[in-house]
């Protein structure tokens, strides 16, 4: 969309722009919840365990982290009950030939059995705030109102098919509910989690170069030093200096990728050049390994300046933290405090984790001033939701070339195209786990996942879960494969990580 | 805890699913999943005997050539919710996004499943197949997607294949369909297989079907793509709540105008719920929250075969759409959608036989 609008210089209109904050807004926030309860706790947190858990002791546990009026020693029973039902007949589901008493889960039962409860509080609590996406996005998943040019959602105060002054008070509900779970409930329960884990902000550092393309204008999305989120690339770790992005530095490989350039194997294409011309090496299935000395991964290497990059939760942080921006630096470094850990701790597997928290937080905060400023909007008068110019091809120039960013909850997502003829010639995407899951490159540079994998201690090979848990610290958006070596580089296990 | 349905003489509560409901809140449950399916309300206590039943069937769930949209989608669920579905209602011993184990464990839940219910467990395929190369296009523990679906699928009771891509190929079988991508229908022919297209599935017809199942022992009657009738019966068109202004000549000219404020028809922006099968107007989104003509813009026909090439452009309206009224069946609309979009594909000069391209593609395997 943004890229199509960058070609042929369209302009959306303010409520369109906060319409499109508000949506990413609130995904960030439902999913970054989801990651941590649905998708990443089974890695810290022992389900078995919370079965031994002293219902009076969670309790306690529980009221001195957070003033969450869902605390009572009787509620904690209850969810133990049903835990113990559940175990007791048998059928253990998704839950099944898991890691449970492993020597690597670290938490007291009582720990254990809240961090089940709000699994559970968190599987309600998502379905209902995210009905502020299917509102503003008439459906979720997959929001269907984003046209070129706007939004195709009408605003009119005096209208029932429009959005009005009862959408805007649903909204503000949902804002405040969301608010509320992610202050008393997520950001405890993390810090609580954090604690008994700070080893990991040891490992799982990974590249330590960091991109990020900003996200939320704060007016005209073209004016890319005011994003509310800010734009900018962190490298080596060193946070005194915020560098410019140029996206004429973004370059992908496919040395190691299924795929082959007119001009071979070791160069570097930017998007715009960009060619996707499939061509698999790899072993017929059924096999057992790929060949990672040869072309072994779908993801092309993309790199910025020659260099891998991380992108995700923990990049936009430390971009916004290092470029001093207000609230998140007060969020950091408070969590920091509470740890009792420096920002280099922020480098790890625990960092990325953590970032993620504060980002929902600061987020969370964040989209009742949207939703004010859309209020604002409509009392003036301003319902405009398309710019219409350019929505007729016809209007359009034979020849046109645009780029899009936006920052998807796992991470900066770019999109380059080319028109010719009023048809788009070319296409290229490179998205966040493009960036993060990329294989090496000519240089034999390797990529975030598997350079954050690098010196992560495994106590049993066949039962990796401390790789699940730097894997999943990213929000992989795919099922992968990850290969476990000996220091010899024999391989020891071969794990999929999903 | 015993999960029977019990009266509760203390408290005048039922434990259902091992949880406390008042018995009234319970069979208003059952009443409105009855009326979902379309059924007389004296099949509610059935529904709930069933639903208390002691052991629970097994599931799997199976990711392809997928984003992962029907998973999030069946985060949404609410009647009954997606924890009821786990910890309560089905063992769901496979499910790449949510399971616990990875690796040689999680394909180990997969396999104990199909070695040890054969014929007995119900499947749910997301995403679509790639037969292209001998499968190479999508491989999982080092498995080509073809084969795993042959064999998880061929020895399943049933399989539901939610969203477009795992019914009829989706997104990735569009043109040029590059890596032969089909649904679990063409890829394994002799499973029994219910379609539930849409981009994403709505999970509400998921549970529907679910509980069809374990209140009546049997599968939804479908019809020739495989759809149920209680979710594709009737196209969009004929429950549209802006149906009026429609049979009103009032019409949406720009997005933003008068009468897209006012809700008035988006045919002209090129909806297609004329020709789109599907039950978003009636059980919306998200809890009755929304669906796409509610928030201004046009059906795409999301939960049509082929969706991408043959109801694009999205916003130009279809020349001459088939017949209107209720009286219309899919494979009427769906003839004349045949010429209709042949026409409109030559109108906007891509000129491509869609339907003789996509032989061609399958031919590749």
């Amino acid at each position: 969309m943004r890229a199509v609008e960058n070609a042929l210089n369209i302009t959306i209109p303010d409520n369109a722009r906060l319409i499109r904050n508000l949506i990413t807004g609130i995904q960030y926030v439902q999913d970054h919840v989801i990651h941590f309860y649905h998708l990443h706790a089974l890695d810290w947190v022992d389900i078995v365990s919370a079965l031994k858990a002293d219902p009076k002791k969670t309790s306690s546990l529980a009221q001195s982290i957070s003033d969450w009026p869902k605390s009572s020693t009787e509620y904690f029973k209850g969810v133990q009950n049903k835990l113990k039902a559940f175990v007791e007949r048998g059928q253990l589901g998704p839950f099944a030939n898991a890691y449970w008493g492993h020597p690597a889960y670290k938490l007291p039962p009582e720990a254990n059995l809240m961090a089940v409860a709000h699994y559970l509080e968190a599987l309600d609590w998502q379905r209902d705030v995210i009905k502020m996406q299917a509102l503003l996005g008439a459906k979720n998943p997959h929001a269907q109102t984003y046209i070129v040019g706007g939004m195709s959602i009408p605003i009119d105060p005096n209208s029932q098919n429009a959005l009005n002054a009862g959408s805007i008070a649903f909204m503000t509900g949902l804002a405040e509910k969301a608010l509320e779970f992610v202050k008393k409930v997520y950001i405890p329960d993390l810090l609580a989690v954090a604690s008994f884990y700070k080893e990991w902000a040891g490992y799982g550092g990974g590249v330590g170069n960091f991109l990020a393309y900003g996200e939320f204008p704060n007016d005209n999305v073209s004016n890319t030093e005011n994003l509310w989120l800010p734009r900018g690339i962190i490298l080596n770790k060193d946070l005194s200096k915020v560098h410019k992005v140029d996206h004429e530095k973004i370059t992908e490989y496919v040395t190691h990728s299924w795929y082959e350039y007119s001009d071979g194997n070791k160069t570097s294409k930017h998007p715009w050049d960009g060619e996707t011309n499939y061509r698999y090496t790899g072993p017929q299935p059924p096999y057992e390994y790929l060949d990672t000395d040869g072309k072994y991964s779908w993801l092309k290497a993309p790199r910025y300046d020659d260099k891998p990059m991380e992108v995700g939760p923990l990049a936009r942080m430390l971009v916004a933290y290092a470029s001093g921006h207000k609230r998140v630096k007060e969020v950091i470094d408070s969590v920091l405090q509470k740890l009792g850990v420096g920002p280099s701790a922020l480098f790890s597997t625990l960092g990325r984790v953590a970032a993620r928290g504060v980002e929902t937080l600061v987020t969370a905060e964040q989209i009742p001033v949207w939703l004010g400023q859309l209020a604002e909007n409509m009392k003036k008068g301003d319902l405009r939701i398309h710019s219409r110019e350019g929505w007729d091809p016809s209007e359009w120039p034979k020849e046109a070339r645009g780029y899009g960013f936006h920052e998807a909850p796992r991470g900066a997502l770019g999109h380059w195209l080319s028109i010719e003829g009023r048809r788009i010639k070319n296409y290229q995407c490179v998205v966040p786990s493009t960036w993060n899951g990329s294989p090496r490159d000519a240089k034999d540079q390797r990529g975030p996942y598997e350079a954050a994998l690098i010196g992560t201690p495994v106590a049993d090979p066949e039962q990796p879960v401390e790789i699940l848990r730097t894997v999943h610290s990213f929000d992989p958006c795919m099922a992968c494969a990850v290969h476990v070596l000996d220091p010899e580089g024999r391989e020891v296990t071969r794990i999929k990580v999903i | 805890m015993d999960p029977v349905l019990e009266k509760d003489p203390s408290t005048e509560t039922l434990s259902f699913l091992n949880k406390k409901v008042s018995r009234r809140d319970f069979m208003k449950f059952c009443t409105a999943m009855s009326a979902l399916l379309a059924l007389p309300a004296s099949f509610a206590p059935r529904m709930a005997e069933a639903l208390t039943n002691a052991k629970k069937p097994y599931l799997v769930w199976l990711e392809f050539q997928d984003c992962a949209g029907d998973t999030e989608s069946l985060l949404r669920a609410t009647k009954p919710t997606v924890a009821q579905i786990i910890l309560d209602i089905l063992s769901v011993d496979y499910h790449e996004t949510i399971m616990a184990p990875a690796g040689f464990q999680a394909e180990k839940s997969l396999m104990d499943v199909v070695k040890n219910n054969k014929g007995k467990y119900f499947v749910v395929v997301e995403g679509s197949i790639p037969l292209k190369d001998g499968g190479v296009y999508c491989c999982i523990g080092g498995r080509s997607a073809v084969e795993i679906v042959r064999e998880v699928c061929g020895n399943a009771l049933a399989t539901i294949a939610v969203g477009t891509c795992a019914a009829y190929g989706g997104i990735p079988a569009a043109q040029p369909n590059p890596t032969g991508a089909v649904g679990v229908k063409e890829a394994v022919p002799n499973a029994t297989v219910i379609n539930l297209p849409g981009c994403p599935m709505n999970v509400e017809n998921l549970t529907a079907c679910i509980v069809h199942y374990l209140t009546f022992g049997s599968l939804p009657l479908t019809d020739k793509l495989g759809r149920p009738y209680f979710a594709y019966g009737k196209r969009i068109h004929d429950n549209c709540e802006r149906r009026a202004h429609f049979d009103a000549g009032q019409f949406v000219r720009r997005w933003g105008d008068e009468g897209h404020r006012r809700g008035w028809c988006l045919y002209e922006m090129g909806c297609k719920g004329p020709e789109t099968f599907h039950n978003c107007p009636t059980i919306k989104w998200n809890e009755g929250t929304s669906w796409p003509v509610q928030a201004g813009h046009g059906c795409v026909g999301c939960a049509e075969p082929y969706f991408w090439d043959k109801m694009s452009p999205f916003y130009k309206r279809l020349p001459n759409p088939p017949g209107f009224g209720v009286e219309s069946t899919a494979d009427k609309v769906g003839a004349g959608l045949a010429v209709a979009t042949a026409a409109g594909l030559l109108i906007h000069g891509i000129g491509r036989a869609i339907f003789e391209g996509k032989k061609e593609e399958k031919g590749g395997e």
